[in-house]
C-alpha cells in the first residue's frame, strides 16, 4: 500500500487528494479565505483518520501553496505542469485542456508537442471575476449560474479583463437589462478572454477536457464554451475530479519523488511556520493606538448636517435622487436645506424598483402637508429615473457634487468623490469647477472592489473596514489596477498576511490609486487647502484615514459623504417651484419592462435596452447616437470632421474600378496608420494597374474575427483590430494584402523627429508571424522611407518586382507621384474642412470640439462614435489634424519626436488660445505613448485656464461615462 | 530645438557629485570607474526595495513604463535621503534616441524633479546622438575607448560568472571572483595610462583563467536564456532577482551580453542608409566604429575559445544573420530586431529554455517579442518561451510560477 497526498492551494481554495496506489482515498475542496497556513491545517486533521500513523509521500501546487512549499520545505510542483501530467495519464486521447481557476486561467495543447500556458499579468481574474461580477447582481454564483441558462441574447462584453467587463456589465444592469441576459454574457466574457488570450492562435480541437471550481460548479459557463467552440457532448469533457486535477497531479507527483513523511511530521512543519510572516513590503499602521482612533474619530464627527423631522414638517420640500454605479441614494430637503429622509442603498442591479419603493413610502410619508416642489436625478441611470418617474431635471454628476460640496464648505478647493465604481475629483478655483478628473477601467479601484473584496472572504463591508483600522503592518498591494492588486494580494497570502493587514491595505491602494493615477498630483499643495471627500466608500474610516496619511494633511469628510450626489441634486432642484414628480396615484399602477434590441440605424448596430413604462412611454438607451430613439435627428447636420473623413476614406474604394487593373487585386486593411496614407496607397496601387481593395470601417465583427491570433492583448485595441481587417482581406480573396513597416511618418517639419510610434511602424511584422491565412496570400510589408520619393520608388521597386515581374522602376516613380498628389489633396481637404467647420460654428453660435486623437480614432468601432455623441451635445467636431496648422509652433517640455504627436500638441495650443474651443483627448488603452503626450496636452491647456478632459478607450462599448465626462465639461463651461 | 535644460558646466565638474542609474552592477561599477578617471565624481546608485517604486509612482505617470518609474524614483529617493547635497549633485542618463516611448526618459526625469522640488538639479544626457551640450561632461575619445573596455569587461565577467555559479562547489566563490576582479580591473583603467590593447587581452586571458580554476560539480544543469527589454532584463531591481531565482530553482542562466546591445544600436545607423537612404553623412564614421567593435568583440570570443571550456557569446554578424526570415531589420525601435535575434542565437546555441522579459505594456516587445515568439517556436519546436511582464504592481508569485511552469516543461 502506497499512499500519497496532494494539496493544491489556489488564490481562493484548497484541494486535498490522498491516493492510495493511484486509487483516489479521499477527497476535498474548500474555501481558505485567505487564512491560508490555519487552513491547511484544519483540512490536514480531518484526514487524520487516514493518514495518523501511516508512512506517506506529499507535494504541494497552486500559487498560494508556493510561499507554503518554500517556508516548510515541502515538495512543490507547478499547476500546470501537474495538470497536464494527471491528462496524460487518464485521458490519453484529450487534445486540449482548460482549466479555470480563481484567479489564473490555463490551457494545454496535447496535440503536436505539450504546451502549457497561463494567462498574462492583464488578463487575470476568472473564478473572482465570477464572484464579483455574481456580487453586482446581487446574487449567489449558484443563482447567477441557474438563471444564465435562461438568456435569450449575449451583450457584446469586453473581455480584455475582469475590469473592463465590469465596465461594460454595470451599465447594462443599470439600463434595466435582463439579468438572465447579463449572466449568460459575463459568462461569455470569460470565454473569449480564455480564448484569445491563451490560444494565440492556435486552434482548439480535438477532445476538450475543462477543468477547475469554476467550470465545475457553472453549468452556464460549461454552455458558453461548448457552444463557442463548437464541441459536440462528446468532445467537451467536464469530469468529476474537475476541482481535483491538480490536486491529483500533486499527489501523482509526490508518488514519484518519494520522500516520505508522517502527519505529525508534516503537521510540525506547518505549525511551526503559522504565525511567520515575511514583513517586507508594509507600510505603516493606519493607527498608533486606539486613542489616535478616537481623536480622528471625534474629529471627523464634527462634519455634519442640519436634520429635521419629516413627521412634523410642513411646507415645501425637494427631492434628489443620485442613482449610482452600484447603490442609489436619495435625499429630501426642507425649504432650509435641511434633511428631512435620506436613503442610501445598493441598487441591487435594478434601481428602478427601488426608486418606486422609495418614492412610494416619500410620498405616503409627505402625506398633504409636505409638497414635493423640485426634483432632480443625477448618476448613471439619471436618464432612465428621470424619464420612468417624471424627475424634473437631471443634472451631471460633478455638478451635483460641487453643490453638495460648495453648500457645506463654501471655500472648499478641492473635492474626491470616491464611489462604488467611480473616482471623481475637482479642483474648484473662483467659485467655479477649474478641471476634473475622472478614473478609468485601469484606476477603477474603488468602493465596490473593497466591497467584493470583503464578501469574498467572508465579511461584511463594515466588518472588514474596521478589521483594517487595527492593522499593525498594512501590506503594499500597489495601485496598478484592480486585477494586479487581487494578485498582490494573493503575493501577500503567501506571505503569511493577516484579513487586517489586506483590509488596510486595499484602503491605502485605493488612495493611492486616485492621488497618482487619477489626480496625478506631484504634491500636497496641487490639492488645495480645503478637500473634501465624500463618497460612499469615505464611510470606510480606513480609506480616509489612508487618505489623510499619504496627503499629510487634515480633509473634511461630510457626515452624509454617501449621500452627497443626492443631497446636491436636492439642492439643485431649488431653483424650482412646481413639479412634475410622478405622483402617489401614479405610483400605484406603475411597471417597468425592458427588452433588447439591435439599433438597424447605422452600420454600428448599437444594442439597444428598450424600457416600456406602464403607461406606455419607452426609454431606450446603449445607443451610440440619437439615432435609435426613434427621434428624428436635428434638422441641420453640423460639420463633424471625423464624419467627413469616415465619408473620404471608404469612398476610395468604388473610385479604384476605373484603373486599368491588369497587375491583379490588392487589399489594403483600414487601420492604423492606413487611416491617413491610404489615399496615398490607393492611389500608387492604382496607378500601377492594381484594383484596390479596401477592408473597410471596422465593426466589433472584425475584431472577433481576428480576436484569436493575438499574441500580446495588452497592445492598443487599434492595433488588435487589425488581425480582423486581415481576415476580411483574405476572405475577400485579394492577390496580395499591403501594408509597410514605416518607422518614420510624414516629415512636418514641426518636432524634433517624425516617427510612427513602434506599434503603427512595425505591426505588420507581428501580423506576419502570427496570422496562418496571411500564408494563403502575398502579404507585402517592406520597410519604406516614405519622405524621400525617389528612395520610396527604389524600395517599393526593389521589392515589388520580386512579386509581380514586369513591373518597370518609371511606372513605379510616376505611381508614387500619383500617390503624393492624392494624399497632398487628402490633408488640404482636411484642413480646409477644419477651416470650414469653424467658420460655420462660429457663424452659428455653436461650442467647438477638437476630438483630439489619431487619425485611426476615426474609426467606428475604435473611437465607438464618440464624435457622434459630441455632436449630439451640440458639439461642431472637429479634429487634430484639421486646426493644428492654424496655431504656432508649440513648445513641449518632452522630446516632440512623433508626426501625431506634433499635430496634437499644436491642436492644444489652438485650444488653448481660442476661447470658444474645447480639446478632448482621445486615448487608446495600452498606448504607451500616450502616458507622456496627456501629462503634455494637460499641461498647455491648464497653463491658459482650459478644461482637459481625457476620454480613454478600448474594447468597451458603453458610452456611459464618456457622456458623464461630456456633460460634465457642458455644465462647467456653462458655470 | 529650444534649449529648455541646465547644462551641466566646467564649474560643476569640480564639486558635484554625478548620479549614475544601476543598470548592470558590474559593467556600470567600471563605468563609473572611467567616468572618476575623467574628473566627474560619479557615483553608482545601488539602493534598492519599495520605495524606490513608490517614488517613482509618485513622480511619474503611472502608465510609464517600469524602468523609467525605477530609474527616475531611484535618483529622486536619493536626492530625497539627505545623503547628497542636492545643489552639488547632477544625475546622468544613458539615452539611444530612438523612435521608442525611451527617448522621453530624459524629459520625464526632468519634469519629475520639478515635481519633486528640484528643478535646478542638472541631468546630463549621455547619447551617441550628442542630443544636448553639457560642458562638463564631453564625450571624447579616449573616454569612449575605455567606456567600450568597461562593456567588454563587464560582458565577459557576466558571462564567466554566470557558467560558474551554478557549478560552484564553494558557494559564492565566483561571484567574489567576479567582484574582486570588477576591482581590479577599474584600477587598471586609470586615465593617466595609455591602454594597450595587448594588454587588454592578457587580462581577458588572465580573468578566463582565474574563472576556470574555481572548482565545479561535474553536471550538466538546465540552461536558461533571458532576454527583453534591456533595462529589465538586466536590472536585478526591476525583475525581482530573476538570475538568483532561476540559479536557486537549479539552473545556468545565459544572458547576452551588453556589446551586442551597442553593436546594435551602430548597425542600426548603417541599416538607415542602406535600406532607407537616411544618414549617408555619417554612414562612414558609423562603418568604422562597428568594424572596430566587431573586431573586439571577435578577439575576447576568441580568447575565451582558445583556453577555456566556457561557452563564448556568439559573433554579432552571426547573430544578425540569424533573423532572416523572422523580423525585418528595419524593426529598429526599443530592442528591436535584437530582441528577436537574441532568442534565435540562444537556441542556436543550445539553450532552448528562454525568459522573455519586458516591462508591462512595452511597446516595441508586443511586436519583437511577444509577437515573434509564435514564428520562433513554429520553426524551432523544441524552444520553451515565456513572456514575463515586470511592473511595479505585477506581483513576484505570479512571475515565478509562470517562470517554473516554464521550467517544469523544460527541455534540455
Amino acid at each position: 500500500m502506497k499512499l500519497s497526498l496532494g494539496i493544491d492551494i489556489g488564490s481562493t481554495t484548497v484541494k486535498t487528494v490522498l491516493l492510495e496506489d493511484g486509487c483516489v482515498r479521499y477527497e476535498k475542496y474548500e474555501r481558505h479565505l485567505s487564512r491560508v497556513r490555519a487552513k491547511a491545517l484544519e483540512m490536514l486533521e480531518e484526514m487524520s483518520p487516514f493518514l495518523e500513523g501511516k508512512e506517506f509521500s506529499v507535494a504541494l501546487s497552486g500559487s498560494a501553496g508556493l510561499g507554503l512549499s518554500e517556508a516548510c520545505e515541502i515538495p512543490f510542483v507547478q499547476e500546470v505542469f501537474a495538470t497536464g501530467e494527471v491528462v496524460k495519464k487518464l485521458e490519453p486521447d484529450v487534445g486540449t485542456v482548460i482549466e479555470l481557476g480563481g484567479e489564473d486561467a490555463k490551457i494545454i495543447f496535447f496535440e503536436g508537442g505539450t504546451d502549457e500556458r497561463m494567462n498574462g499579468s492583464c488578463a487575470g481574474g476568472t473564478g473572482a471575476f465570477i464572484d464579483q461580477m455574481a456580487t453586482l447582481l446581487h446574487m449567489t454564483v449558484d443563482e447567477m449560474d441557474k438563471i444564465s441558462l435562461e438568456h435569450t441574447r449575449i451583450y457584446p462584453i469586453a473581455s480584455r479583463c475582469g475590469v473592463f467587463a465590469k465596465t461594460d456589465i454595470q451599465p447594462l444592469l443599470n439600463q434595466g437589462a435582463r439579468k438572465e441576459d447579463v449572466a449568460a454574457s459575463i459568462y461569455q466574457a470569460v470565454v473569449n478572454q480564455t480564448i484569445a488570450g491563451l490560444a494565440q492562435g492556435r486552434r482548439i480541437r480535438g477532445k476538450v477536457l475543462f477543468l477547475g471550481g469554476p467550470l465545475y460548479y457553472c453549468h452556464g459557463l460549461r454552455q458558453r464554451f461548448q457552444e463557442t467552440l463548437k464541441l459536440s457532448d462528446e468532445e467537451a469533457i467536464f469530469p468529476e475530479y474537475g476541482r481535483y486535477a491538480v490536486a491529483m497531479g500533486a499527489a501523482l507527483y509526490a508518488s514519484k519523488t518519494g520522500t516520505k513523511t508522517s502527519l505529525s511530521e508534516l503537521t510540525e512543519k506547518i505549525r511551526s511556520k503559522l504565525s511567520e510572516t515575511t514583513q517586507s513590503n508594509r507600510l505603516p499602521p493606519l493607527f498608533e493606538n486606539e486613542d489616535e482612533y478616537e481623536r480622528f474619530h471625534q474629529r471627523h464627527a464634527q462634519a455634519d448636517v442640519a436634520h429635521r423631522d419629516i413627521e412634523s414638517y410642513e411646507g415645501l420640500a425637494y427631492l434628489g435622487i443620485d442613482c449610482g454605479s452600484t447603490t442609489t441614494k436619495m435625499v429630501l430637503l426642507s425649504d432650509r436645506c435641511e434633511i428631512l429622509y435620506s436613503y442610501y442603498n445598493s441598487n441591487r442591479g435594478n434601481p428602478v424598483e427601488i426608486v418606486k419603493e422609495q418614492l412610494t413610502t416619500l410620498r405616503w410619508l409627505c402625506g398633504d402637508r409636505i409638497v414635493i416642489a423640485g426634483s432632480a436625478v443625477t448618476g448613471y441611470g439619471e436618464e432612465l429615473i428621470r424619464n420612468a418617474f417624471g424627475v424634473d431635471l437631471g443634472v451631471v454628476e460633478t455638478i451635483a457634487h460641487y453643490t453638495a460640496a460648495k453648500h457645506f464648505l463654501p471655500e472648499v478647493d478641492f473635492i474626491l468623490d470616491i464611489g462604488g465604481q467611480d473616482i471623481k475629483c475637482f479642483r474648484i478655483r473662483n467659485g467655479a469647477i477649474d478641471s476634473i478628473m475622472l478614473n478609468e477601467a485601469c484606476s477603477s479601484g474603488c468602493g465596490s472592489f473593497i466591497e467584493t473584496f470583503a464578501r469574498s472572504m467572508g465579511y461584511e463591508i463594515e466588518e472588514f473596514a474596521s478589521k483594517g483600522l487595527m492593522s499593525r503592518g498594512p501590506v503594499n498591494l500597489g495601485s496598478r489596477c484592480t486585477v494586479f492588486m487581487n494578485s498582490s494580494v494573493k503575493q501577500s497570502q503567501r506571505d503569511g498576511a493577516t484579513v487586517e493587514d489586506i483590509s488596510a491595505g486595499l484602503s491605502a491602494s485605493v488612495v493611492k490609486n486616485a492621488i497618482y493615477k487619477v489626480i496625478r498630483a506631484g504634491n500636497v499643495d496641487e490639492l488645495g487647502e480645503h478637500i473634501v471627500v465624500q463618497g460612499g466608500t469615505f464611510y470606510n474610516d480606513a480609506v480616509l484615514r489612508a487618505f489623510e496619511q499619504e496627503l499629510g494633511r487634515e480633509v473634511i469628510r461630510p457626515a452624509i459623504a454617501g449621500l452627497m450626489g443626492a443631497y446636491g441634486a436636492a439642492l439643485y432642484s431649488m431653483r424650482l417651484t412646481e413639479s412634475k414628480l410622478i405622483s402617489a396615484e401614479a405610483l400605484k399602477s406603475f411597471t417597468h419592462t425592458s427588452r433588447s434590441a439591435v439599433c438597424g440605424g447605422c452600420t454600428n448596430r448599437c444594442h439597444l435596452t428598450v424600457n416600456t413604462f406602464s403607461d406606455g412611454r419607452r426609454f431606450i438607451s446603449g445607443n451610440q447616437c440619437e439615432k435609435g430613439l426613434g427621434l428624428s435627428t436635428s434638422a441641420e447636420p453640423v460639420p463633424n470632421l471625423y464624419e467627413i473623413k469616415r465619408n473620404y476614406l471608404t469612398s476610395l474604394e468604388s473610385d479604384a474600378c476605373g484603373g486599368k487593373q491588369e497587375r491583379g487585386s490588392i487589399g489594403i486593411p483600414l487601420a492604423l496608420g492606413m487611416y491617413e496614407l491610404l489615399p496615398l496607397w490607393h492611389a500608387l496601387f492604382t496607378d500601377l494597374g492594381f484594383r484596390v481593395t479596401i477592408s473597410g470601417m471596422s465593426t466589433k465583427r472584425t475584431y472577433e474575427k481576428g480576436q484569436f491570433s493575438i499574441p500580446s492583448d495588452t497592445a492598443c485595441y487599434p492595433a488588435k483590430i487589425m488581425h480582423g481587417h486581415i481576415e476580411e482581406l483574405v476572405e475577400a480573396g485579394v492577390d496580395a494584402i499591403f501594408y509597410p513597416c514605416l518607422s518614420y511618418n510624414i516629415d512636418e517639419k514641426d518636432s524634433d523627429n517624425h516617427y510612427n510610434c513602434p506599434v503603427v511602424a512595425y505591426y505588420s511584422e507581428l501580423l506576419g508571424g502570427n496570422m496562418d491565412v496571411l500564408k494563403q496570400t502575398k502579404f507585402l510589408y517592406p520597410h519604406l522611407n516614405i519622405n524621400q520619393r525617389r528612395e520610396l520608388t527604389k524600395e517599393l521597386y526593389i521589392y515589388l518586382a520580386d512579386f509581380f515581374p514586369g513591373i518597370t522602376k518609371k511606372e513605379i516613380a510616376h505611381a508614387v507621384k500619383a500617390g503624393f498628389a492624392a494624399y497632398d489633396e487628402y490633408m488640404s481637404r482636411i484642413r480646409r474642412e477644419g477651416e470650414d467647420a469653424l467658420a460655420y460654428a462660429r457663424a452659428n453660435g455653436k461650442r467647438i470640439m477638437i476630438l483630439a486623437g489619431r487619425p485611426y480614432h476615426a474609426d467606428g468601432e475604435i473611437g465607438h462614435g464618440i464624435d457622434k455623441l459630441a455632436a449630439s451635445l451640440g458639439f461642431v467636431v472637429i479634429s487634430e489634424d484639421s486646426v493644428c496648422h492654424l496655431a504656432e509652433h508649440q513648445p513641449v517640455r518632452v522630446l516632440n519626436q512623433w508626426t501625431y504627436h506634433a499635430r496634437l500638441y499644436r491642436a492644444a495650443r489652438f485650444a488653448a488660445e481660442n476661447p470658444d474651443v474645447q480639446l478632448v483627448q482621445l486615448v487608446s488603452f495600452g498606448c504607451g505613448v500616450d502616458a507622456i503626450t496627456t501629462d503634455e496636452v494637460r499641461e498647455i491647456l491648464e497653463k491658459r485656464g482650459k478644461f482637459y478632459t481625457q476620454i480613454k478607450i478600448d474594447e468597451i462599448t458603453n458610452l456611459g461615462a464618456v457622456r458623464i465626462r461630456l456633460r460634465s465639461l457642458i455644465g462647467a463651461l456653462e458655470q | 530645438m529650444e534649449k529648455t535644460y541646465i547644462s551641466f558646466t566646467e564649474e560643476m565638474k569640480k564639486d558635484y557629485t554625478v548620479l549614475v542609474p544601476n543598470m548592470l552592477p558590474m559593467h556600470f561599477t567600471l563605468v563609473c570607474k572611467v567616468f572618476r578617471n575623467f574628473g566627474i565624481r560619479a557615483e553608482l546608485l545601488t539602493t534598492e526595495g519599495q520605495e524606490i517604486k513608490d517614488t517613482g509612482l509618485k513622480y511619474v505617470h503611472n502608465d510609464t513604463c517600469y524602468p523609467a518609474i525605477l530609474v527616475i524614483g531611484q535618483f529622486i529617493h536619493a536626492l530625497q535621503s539627505g545623503k547628497y547635497d542636492p545643489h552639488k549633485t547632477a544625475l546622468i542618463l544613458f539615452q539611444t534616441g530612438g523612435g521608442c516611448r525611451a527617448s522621453n526618459y530624459i524629459n520625464l526625469l526632468r519634469k519629475a524633479l520639478e515635481k519633486a522640488g528640484f528643478p535646478y538639479v542638472p541631468v546630463i544626457s549621455m547619447s551617441l546622438a550628442g542630443l544636448e551640450d553639457h560642458p562638463g561632461f564631453r564625450l571624447s575619445v579616449p573616454m569612449l575607448h575605455r567606456l567600450m573596455y568597461a562593456v567588454l569587461y563587464g560582458d565577459l565577467l557576466m558571462l564567466l560568472r554566470n557558467q560558474c555559479r551554478p557549478y560552484e562547489i564553494k558557494k559564492g566563490e565566483s561571484e567574489a571572483l567576479a567582484l574582486e576582479w570588477t576591482d581590479r580591473l577599474a584600477k587598471e583603467m586609470d586615465v593617466g595610462k595609455r591602454i594597450s590593447y595587448r594588454k587588454v587581452k592578457e587580462t581577458y586571458r588572465q580573468i578566463i583563467a582565474d574563472f576556470n580554476r574555481i572548482p565545479r560539480a561535474e553536471v550538466q544543469k538546465t540552461r536558461v536564456g533571458v532576454v527583453g527589454e534591456i533595462f529589465v532584463k538586466y536590472s536585478p531591481l526591476a525583475n525581482n532577482n530573476l538570475e538568483d531565482f532561476l540559479v536557486k530553482e537549479g539552473a545556468e542562466v545565459t544572458v547576452p551580453g551588453l556589446t551586442d546591445f551597442c553593436l546594435y544600436c551602430i548597425y542600426n545607423y548603417l541599416l538607415d542608409t542602406k535600406l532607407q537612404g537616411r544618414n549617408k553623412k555619417v554612414y562612414p564614421l558609423y562603418r568604422v566604429a562597428y568594424r572596430f567593435l566587431i573586431g573586439k568583440q571577435n578577439d575576447l570570443i576568441s580568447a575565451i575559445e582558445e583556453i577555456s571550456e566556457f561557452d563564448p557569446p556568439s559573433p554579432f554578424e552571426h547573430t544578425v544573420s540569424l533573423v532572416q526570415g523572422y523580423i525585418g531589420l528595419g524593426t529598429k525601435m526599443g530592442e528591436g530586431w535584437l530582441l528577436t535575434a537574441e532568442m534565435l542565437e540562444l537556441a542556436d546555441k543550445g539553450i532552448k529554455n528562454i525568459v522573455c522579459t519586458q516591462p508591462f505594456g512595452c511597446l516595441p516587445n508586443h511586436i519583437c517579442g511577444k509577437g515573434m515568439m509564435r514564428p520562433i517556436k513554429e520553426r524551432n519546436p523544441d524552444v520553451n518561451i515565456v513572456a514575463i511582464d515586470y511592473d511595479a504592481g505585477a506581483t513576484a508569485v505570479n512571475q515565478e510560477n509562470r517562470i517554473k511552469l516554464m521550467l517544469a516543461n523544460h527541455s534540455d
